[in-house]
């Protein structure tokens, strides 16, 4: 359990958020000046708020009103950055071994070298590493200083798509398996999407919305990465593995067809549809290429700016959102209670919005 | 070697000693004010940084005659060291402290430019890693800014070699024990049929001149290579 309280002004902005989190992945969520970044260095200790309140399980890091405040390096952090920040003059295994040092831990190097793949980068430098193989570094360096919370301030903004793809596996991996809770911060719903067991929402310094990752991303009200950026979250299963290179999906009882995905039969998934690729008809389509329909009832429609409109619509699978434009939605009469199917074409689910649950 | 007289060696003898130990005990003073003047903020900031810069600017027979003013036995301060046991005057530690002070400035500023090269946010990261301030500056910092330190040092001992007119003034210019080398060339110009010896030691400055600043090339080079990467 972590629970933060921050206050602090800074000029015109004032921040004062607070959160509990329950163990796992807690991704803060809100667009660039929200206030994520003051938050995570106010718990890593680097920044001190005017008023805030720190705890991580029973261990108290900051209790401004009983004047407690631990420097960073008394909070048994695991800090990973956007940038990295590896130490230059040091090599892979000086780096790794450096956190371990700090915190005295005993934590054998083998396993985390083992699971992010760094063997072959041991006796290198970061100066000769490519940008995804120094957040593998910088992630190993901070699970070996054996942290009782690791924090992670937009690990992956800094890489391109194919190195995200590349990096976000491991941090599925750290929620599975880390026994600590995890801080990232995150302006990328795909990454809230696949990573998060809970979402804090930020906007202007205060918190507007909190709850899992199929909760907060399929609220059409909580837009904080931008319209274009909207989709939901389904929770699925693996239901078959087909023979033309599609996987099929059982989503609460509707079938869903995907390009082959590497889990076996039976496991639990994550996807999540990007609401600019959801088509909307009142009837049963007949006769058309898409593979996937899924069968629901309309529950809101909220009006942007510009010609679009946000329709969310209940289904056995849970809730899907469609971004259509307004003049579609008067010509199907759409409204609140009435019937209607979400169209989504198997290739419009991108392969980074597909996770383990 | 016989190339050299015996008055010439000593001379030379003398100056590598008095730049040697003016540069070892200007290095820690120097590095903490440089890291003071990169990082720290505090009253008086500016007024620290010009007294540092003082000697660099005043003359350097001003710069000797303050340290004589206020080192030599007749002055209180001076009077206080004399009491427990420490002597600037007339002997080859004044030299040394005169050559120091008139160097610090050169070796501050190479250091502080070093200090501010260093990214605050790697040490950061090292301070969340559980790294104390102490360790990260043994750690982080120091390794980070060695080049500078070391380019720092070479340029204060270079100075302190080439020191006249702090040290003249302050300890005067006496054979075997103030006489360095510039001094040394100096007398003997004053003196007829001394230009052969005031060449001779002219060749064995210029000499140290050029392996000190190879030396300070290769190291930064290779330091620079180390903390690169590759």
């Amino acid at each position: 359990m972590l629970e933060v309280a921050v206050r602090h002004r800074l000029g015109a902005f004032t921040l004062d958020a607070a959160f509990e989190a329950p163990p796992g992945l807690c991704v803060l969520f809100g667009r660039s000046g929200s206030g994520k970044t003051s938050v995570i260095n106010a718990v890593a200790g680097l920044m001190r708020p005017d008023e805030g309140r720190v705890q991580v399980g029973e261990r108290v890091l900051g209790d401004t009103s009983q004047g407690i405040w631990l420097p960073p390096h008394k909070r048994r952090l695991g800090y990973i950055f956007q940038e990295g920040r590896l130490f230059p003059h040091l090599s892979v295994r000086q780096n790794l071994m450096y956190g371990r040092w700090f915190a005295g831990s005993l934590l054998p190097l083998d396993p985390v070298v083992e699971m992010l793949g760094l063997g072959p980068l041991l006796t290198r430098r970061p100066g000769a590493l490519s940008g995804g193989e120094k957040q593998r570094v910088a992630i190993g360096r901070a699970l070996l200083a054996d942290p009782g919370l690791i924090l992670a301030d937009e690990p992956l903004a800094a890489l391109d798509e194919a190195r995200k793809r590349e990096i976000l596996p491991y941090f599925e991996r750290l929620r599975d398996e880390a026994r600590c809770p995890i801080l990232y911060v995150s302006h990328s719903a795909a990454e809230v999407a696949r990573l998060a067991t809970t979402v804090v929402v930020l906007q202007d310094g205060r918190v507007v919305r909190q709850g899992t990752a199929a909760e907060v991303l399929s609220d059409p009200a909580v837009t904080p990465a931008g319209i274009r950026a909207v989709g939901a979250v389904l929770e699925v299963r693996v239901a078959a593995h087909h023979e033309d290179g599609l996987t099929e999906l059982d989503a609460g009882g509707i079938p869903l067809y995907l390009p082959r995905v590497p889990q076996v039969v039976g496991a639990p998934l994550r996807i999540r549809i990007a609401a600019q690729e959801v088509i909307l008809a009142r009837e049963r389509p007949e006769g058309l290429s898409a593979l996937n329909i899924l069968p629901g009832k309309v529950a809101t429609i909220r009006a942007g700016e510009g010609p679009g409109t946000l329709v969310s619509l209940d289904t056995a699978a849970g809730r899907v959102l469609a971004r259509v434009t307004r003049r579609s939605a008067e010509t199907l009469g759409l409204v609140p209670g009435v019937d209607c199917f979400a169209v989504v074409k198997t290739v419009a689910i991108a392969r980074e919005d597909v996770g383990t649950a | 070697m016989d190339w050299l007289s015996p008055a010439e060696w000593e001379a030379v003898r003398l100056s590598l000693r008095v730049s040697f130990w003016a540069t070892v005990a200007a290095l820690p003073f120097g590095l903490f004010i440089a890291y003071a003047l990169a990082r720290w903020r505090f009253p008086g900031k500016q007024i620290l940084n010009g007294l540092v810069h003082l000697p660099l600017i005043l003359p350097p027979v001003v710069t000797g005659y303050l340290l004589l003013i206020t080192l030599s036995p007749r002055a209180p301060v001076g009077a206080f060291l004399k009491s427990i046991g420490i002597s600037f005057a007339f002997n080859w530690t004044g030299a040394a402290l005169a050559a120091g002070i008139m160097g610090f400035p050169l070796m501050v500023r190479a250091m502080r430019l070093s200090i501010e090269a260093v990214d605050p946010k790697l040490e950061q990261a090292a301070a969340t890693l559980g790294a104390s301030r102490p360790w990260v500056f043994v750690t982080v910092t120091l390794p980070m800014v060695l080049p500078g330190v070391l380019a720092g040092a070479i340029l204060g001992f270079a100075k302190a070699m080439g020191e006249f007119g702090a040290t003249i003034t302050f300890v005067s210019n006496i054979p075997g024990q103030t006489q360095t080398l510039p001094s040394a060339i100096y007398a003997f110009l004053q003196v007829p049929g001394g230009e052969a010896s005031a060449l001779r030691l002219v060749a064995v400055a210029v000499a140290v001149a050029m392996l000190a600043l190879l030396l300070s090339e290769w190291i930064s080079r290779r330091v620079a290579a180390r903390v690169g990467g590759a």
